[in-house]
């Protein structure tokens, strides 16, 4: 039960549906639950709204007939956006998803004028009664590929193509860093800025850059495939970003991190369900199974493959956390004591770089 | 060492043909008197459609030519609006490139997430995987097809008779009305060769560059080659100069980035290309023998008093 639709079509879509219950005549306890998503980019995009989508679909698939699921796509940042939440909410769903960061503010007002439909917001920071905030650990999916970067490079030293040092990016270029020196204590990340999300031209120009300056293997934070195509090219290594982008460099695709929003998705639409829905704050990781890696590189020797696997084992369990001291800054001072470990306000802020990142 | 520098070298070589390509076609029109402010749109449709049809049917001299075609018929939805209905340009060049862009991501929707191989070398591996020679063989032939473009043009511009003629419409298009040529005529075949040449620009991206389809893939370059054809006063040569003087200080930034050389914010080195433009805009304009270099009629509708 989907309804897909655009910002246009959701006017004439509301229409029919406040006719529907007359046709229907369904008994009022067996009235699905409506759920609502709104995306910031298409469902198509491979990356991120994608693994929104499939989330979606997740608990599409686990609910049947108890949910009735809507989303609508493209939506841009800003006023729009909060035309097309209020609409989701008029329109009688219950429950709604914002998927994205600039969807703050407006979901934060709509939530305001209608208190008895529940709002969570993606990646945000202000909550409300009816507004719950839910975001992944990143960081955690870096360290993995901070372990298999340090197996398979030959010259010890990473490119690492970021966009711009807010700390989500910050402590992925550092959880990446860590990693890697745990299996290689002289392992270099070269970090090159190029200030925006999305410039494939640039980002693959900044990729043969870092191979120029010695780099084998890719990592980044920027959403598209140019900088594995230039891998590709070149015949050595890179990540994906946000999902399993192998089909665009088949060899040089080592893994991505990926998100599985659905574990998520179910866990708080069963709440609405049993009407144990509270307004939380949720950092997923490993552990709770919203980040997963996507298939290994089939070329990646077992032993790198076990490393990985090991890293990952280590934060589930907790034994090895990604930020576990000690931890030296880029200027030899130490800022984790062995033994300690980086609290999540700290990894929420930070504005430092571990020892081998080059930025 | 020196393999770092011819790598950096191709590296310039590839970011500055498309500017090259897509600068050309709209100085050409300029000259003619009309100022096209579509090309990142028209760019747009080209990337799309030279990807699509090289997708879909594996050859990408099929792909170029429908790619070229395309941005044409792009172009002539421009020519209609401000030759023949007399728009106004400006507004009429913007709306081609909201228009391109929207298109060209609703074209792309099915192709996101393919890949085709890299319109590339053409040389034999011998010359072209060359760790030297490949700084003069190894490139895409769009790369000498730019070069080419750049001879051709200043050679049809200054030598030739409908070069004049060209030239004679932008400058003074009541004139050369008067005299019996049709500056319509004139013009809707200068918007034309720009859309050619944007098309061709946008395959550089979607088929050299990083062959793939995504929405937007030409991020805002259209516009640096706008920038590109004021900075070189209107003269096929200086923009050969200027496209790679702007590829140059593109890659540097990088380079410089990822040698570690932390010299200035790297905001700051990702705005350069626009901060130099603007600089090169205020001194061609304070210099009143250069600025007469723009063409005289640029931009003004024109209305023969039949």
């Amino acid at each position: 039960m989907t309804n897909l639709l655009t910002r246009r079509s959701l006017l004439r879509t509301g229409a029919a549906a406040a006719t529907l219950p007359l046709v229907a005549g369904r008994a009022f306890a067996q009235e699905p639950l409506r759920v609502a998503f709104v995306y910031v980019g298409p469902v198509g995009d491979f990356g991120y709204t994608y693994a929104h989508d499939q989330g979606r679909q997740e608990a599409e698939a686990h609910f049947g007939d108890k949910i009735k699921t809507t989303y609508v796509e493209n939506v841009a940042e800003g006023p729009d956006s909060e035309r097309v939440i209020r609409n989701l909410a008029e329109d009688g769903n219950q429950l709604i998803f914002t998927c994205s960061f600039g969807f703050m503010n407006p979901t934060i007002k709509v939530a305001k004028r209608f208190p008895d439909v529940k709002f969570e917001h993606c990646s945000g920071y202000q909550r409300a009664e009816n507004v719950a905030t839910y975001n992944a650990r990143f960081y955690e999916g870096r360290a993995v590929c901070g372990t298999l970067a340090a197996k398979m490079s030959k010259s010890g030293i990473a490119g690492y193509i970021a966009s711009f040092p807010i700390p989500e990016v910050v402590s992925g270029i550092n959880g990446f860093t860590l990693a890697a020196r745990r299996v290689n204590p002289d392992f270099q990340t070269k970090v090159v800025w190029v200030s925006s999300w999305y410039d494939p031209a640039k980002e693959a120009d900044a990729a043969k850059a870092l191979f120029d300056q010695g780099a084998d293997v890719i990592a980044q934070h920027t959403d598209s495939p140019a900088a594995l195509q230039a891998a590709e090219q070149r015949a050595l290594w890179a990540f994906g970003q946000a999902w399993d982008m192998s089909s665009f460099a088949p060899k040089a695709h080592l893994t991505a991190i990926q998100n599985d929003w659905g574990v998520y998705y179910i866990q708080r639409i069963q709440a609405m369900l049993e009407g144990k829905w509270e307004s939380t704050d949720s950092w997923w990781g490993f552990k709770e199974g919203v980040l997963k890696m996507s298939p290994f590189n089939p070329a990646i020797p077992a032993e790198a493959v076990e490393a990985a696997k090991a890293t990952e084992a280590g934060i589930v369990d907790g034994s090895a956390p990604v930020f576990a001291g000690p931890i030296v800054n880029q200027a030899g001072e130490e800022k984790v004591a062995a033994g300690a470990v980086l609290d999540d306000g700290a990894i929420l802020s930070m504005d430092w770089y571990v020892a081998g990142v080059q930025s | 060492m020196e393999a770092m520098w011819i790598s950096v070298a191709m590296t310039v070589i590839a970011a500055s043909t498309p500017l090259l390509l897509a600068a050309l076609g709209e100085l050409v029109v300029e000259k003619s008197g009309v100022l096209n402010l579509g090309v990142e749109g028209m760019m747009l449709i080209g990337a799309v459609t030279g990807f699509a049809v090289t997708s879909a049917t594996g050859a990408p001299l099929l792909g170029i030519v429908a790619a070229m075609l395309a941005a044409v018929a792009g172009s002539m939805i421009f020519g209609f609006l401000t030759l023949t209905l007399a728009s106004n340009q400006v507004a009429t060049g913007l709306a081609l490139t909201i228009f391109g862009v929207g298109i060209s991501s609703m074209i792309g929707e099915g192709f996101v997430g393919q890949t085709i191989p890299v319109f590339g070398p053409v040389f034999p591996e011998r010359l072209a995987g060359d760790p030297v020679l490949r700084l003069v063989f190894g490139h895409s032939p769009l790369v000498y097809v730019s070069l080419v473009m750049t001879a051709l043009v200043a050679w049809f511009l200054t030598r030739s008779r409908p070069g004049l003629v060209l030239r004679a419409v932008g400058e003074n298009d009541a004139s050369a009305h008067s005299i019996g040529y049709s500056v319509l005529g004139v013009r809707y075949a200068a918007v034309a060769f720009g859309g050619a040449m944007a098309g061709l620009a946008g395959c550089f991206y979607s088929m050299v560059q990083t062959p793939m389809w995504a929405d937007e893939l030409t991020a805002g370059r259209g516009w640096i080659a706008l920038a590109l054809v004021v900075f070189s006063a209107w003269r096929p040569w200086r923009l050969l100069l200027g496209a790679y003087l702007f590829g140059a200080v593109m890659t540097f930034e990088l380079q410089a980035k990822a040698a570690g050389i932390n010299l200035v914010a790297p905001e700051f080195l990702a705005a350069l290309p626009y901060l130099a433009t603007i600089l090169v805009l205020a001194i061609i304009s304070s210099r009143r023998s250069v600025g007469a270099a723009a063409p005289a009629c640029l931009g003004r509708p024109f209305k023969p008093a039949t």
